[in-house]
């Protein structure tokens, strides 16, 4: 009963602030006071309007094309190395993986920050932004592979090897089906992540460039551009919670789950990781 | 013509899944390439030139970096104390969030895994993945208006005659606490799911009471898990410079680093050696926990 109590409170603490903002964003007034007075969707129209957020929009959009993209190739490429082969420093392939996420996501974006500017003499843009993106999104396309692979049987690729196929028809037609519903729940949860990342885009980002979450925490500092920020904020929340969940169904349909930043490692048997 | 055309293409496929059949060194290698490639000399390749970047150093006229080696960037590091200050605060601010975590994750953790019914845990694991994974700065931001002056936390704490904590060294707590908590709950409900019910019985069985049962049988078992979870909370924690700067005035290592980035980046690299060190130091202290079991 006590134990009931501590879920529920635990809960409450994690969804309360979530919550305020949703009802923030729908506040008839200019300034941020609670409770708030009224309620009005003028935000939203209003955020749509905006220039400037409309464009970062698009650029969070296709820097997570873009990271997932190369995340899922990667990803994919480094899972079947080690699930299906056997070599010298193979356990050394996931701890590689997993190291730009361990580190602070600070480190990550100083070093790619660093050898670009200093040593490679390339300007930060956009991709130097899908760079860094894409290094810590590997992890999360290989840990879902990883644990789809480990689960199918690899007696399926000998017995279509035993039938004739070549390395790469037993890929299009055996190893690849098998795999796709972790590819697309891995391909998903990269963009949810690659979409409200900051800590890393703010070191990597070019001179007057804007992804949303620096669109957003350009505007936090101004009081009357707050209540636009409050509308963008849920709609951040909904973009990239909705990856997330629809992740989770596949993983959920296929026995797996969605773990977060490989700390969920163990949630079921299909686990990812997190900013 | 086109058909040809895909004969040809289909026999150069051939010879390819020829030449890598039964040469797994071959396979492998295609395999690996990319991603080593990608991480070992992109990844890596960065970390080690922010070491060497470390040790230069910025002329002070001109701004541009002198590739020359010298200790001047740890020296100020270590003589001045306001960056000592900065360190210890970031470091103390992480084992503190840890702990909360730890305290307020377990309880959570336990009933997910042992007493919540088949569907009750399904909802709870996707009730606590969903705001883990939702905007990071989103929810730094809802705490900032939470916090405010005229936000949520004062108006529901006036009628009692209290007040919030508002902007300050306990909201950067209190903020990194609730970000982090959803990566301590998975790993921890994660290893508890794993002991088996029958340990509970047995202690049980032999008299134990519910207190001793959780203080010898599910603690010892699912501590490897609290320091698996426990290596994000604090390495997380050691690289946010987003919520101190959005819930206080206090610099953390991170928002040092973050305003020499554009001027003295030399200086910058040898600030970010410091998480990465702290960081690495506990992850040797979390393998000999046992840990990494749980990752």
């Amino acid at each position: 009963m006590l134990l009931r109590a501590a879920v529920v409170a635990g809960l409450a603490f994690i969804y309360v602030p979530l919550v305020v903002i949703v009802i923030y964003a729908f506040n008839s007034s200019k300034i941020l006071e609670w409770p708030p007075p009224g309620f009005t969707t003028h935000w939203f129209s209003q955020a749509f309007e905006n220039e400037a957020a409309r464009e970062a929009f698009f650029t969070s959009l296709k820097a997570g094309v873009a990271a997932s993209a190369i995340a899922l190739v990667l990803g994919t490429l480094a899972s079947l190395a080690v699930a299906r082969h056997r070599f010298f420093g193979r356990e050394t392939i996931s701890f590689l993986v997993i190291l730009p996420i361990a580190l602070p996501g600070i480190v990550t974006g100083v070093a790619i920050s660093n050898t670009f500017t200093q040593v490679l003499d390339v300007p930060l843009s956009l991709f130097t932004v899908v760079v860094g993106h894409a290094t810590f999104c590997i992890v999360i396309v290989y840990n879902n592979a990883v644990a789809r692979l480990r689960r199918l049987s690899g007696s399926f690729e000998e017995a279509s090897a035993d039938l004739g196929a070549h390395t790469w028809q037993t890929f299009r037609y055996v190893t690849f089906p098998g795999m796709r519903s972790a590819l697309i729940a891995g391909g998903l949860l990269a963009f949810a992540l690659s979409f409200d990342e900051i800590i890393v885009t703010n070191f990597t980002i070019g001179a007057g460039e804007q992804t949303l979450p620096i669109w957003i925490y350009s505007n936090l500092f101004r009081p009357h551009e707050l209540p636009i920020v409050n509308a963008v904020a849920v709609l951040v929340i909904l973009i990239s919670i909705i990856p997330v969940y629809l992740a989770h169904r596949l993983g959920a349909e296929e026995g797996g789950a969605t773990g977060g930043r490989g700390a969920g490692g163990g949630v079921e048997t299909e686990a990812t990781a997190v900013p | 013509m086109a058909s040809e055309a895909v004969a040809g293409r289909r026999s150069a496929g051939h010879r390819l899944a020829d030449l890598f059949h039964g040469r797994e060194r071959l396979q492998v290698g295609a395999l690996l390439a990319g991603p080593v490639g990608w991480l070992v000399i992109g990844y890596l390749g960065s970390l080690a030139l922010l070491l060497v970047a470390a040790f230069w150093s910025v002329d002070p006229l001109s701004g541009s970096t002198i590739k020359e080696f010298t200790f001047e960037n740890f020296e100020s590091l270590v003589n001045e104390p306001v960056y000592r200050d900065i360190v210890w605060r970031t470091v103390r601010t992480a084992l503190l969030v840890t702990l909360t975590d730890a305290v307020i994750a377990f309880p959570i953790a336990f009933y997910m895994a042992k007493l919540a019914s088949r569907r009750g845990k399904a909802l709870l694991v996707i009730g606590i993945l969903l705001p883990l994974w939702s905007s990071y700065l989103v929810k730094v931001y809802a705490w900032r208006t939470l916090l405010s002056a005229n936000g949520a936390i004062n108006w529901a704490l006036d009628p009692i005659g209290l007040s919030g904590p508002g902007y300050g060294q306990t909201a950067v707590w209190l903020v990194m606490s609730y970000l982090w908590l959803p990566y301590m709950i998975l790993p921890i409900y994660a290893g508890l799911e794993r002991i088996p019910n029958s340990l509970i019985s047995a202690s049980e069985d032999l008299g134990a009471s519910p207190f001793t049962t959780f203080r010898r049988v599910i603690l010892p078992l699912g501590f490897p898990a609290v320091v698996a979870g426990s290596i994000f909370t604090f390495s997380l924690t050691l690289g946010d410079y987003i919520t101190p700067r959005l819930v206080s005035n206090d610099q953390f290592i991170g928002n040092v680093i973050f305003s020499n980035v554009a001027n003295n980046q030399p200086f910058a690299a040898a600030l970010a050696i410091v998480p990465i060190v702290v960081t690495i130091a506990y992850l040797l202290v979390a393998r000999r926990l046992g840990a990494f079991e749980h990752v």
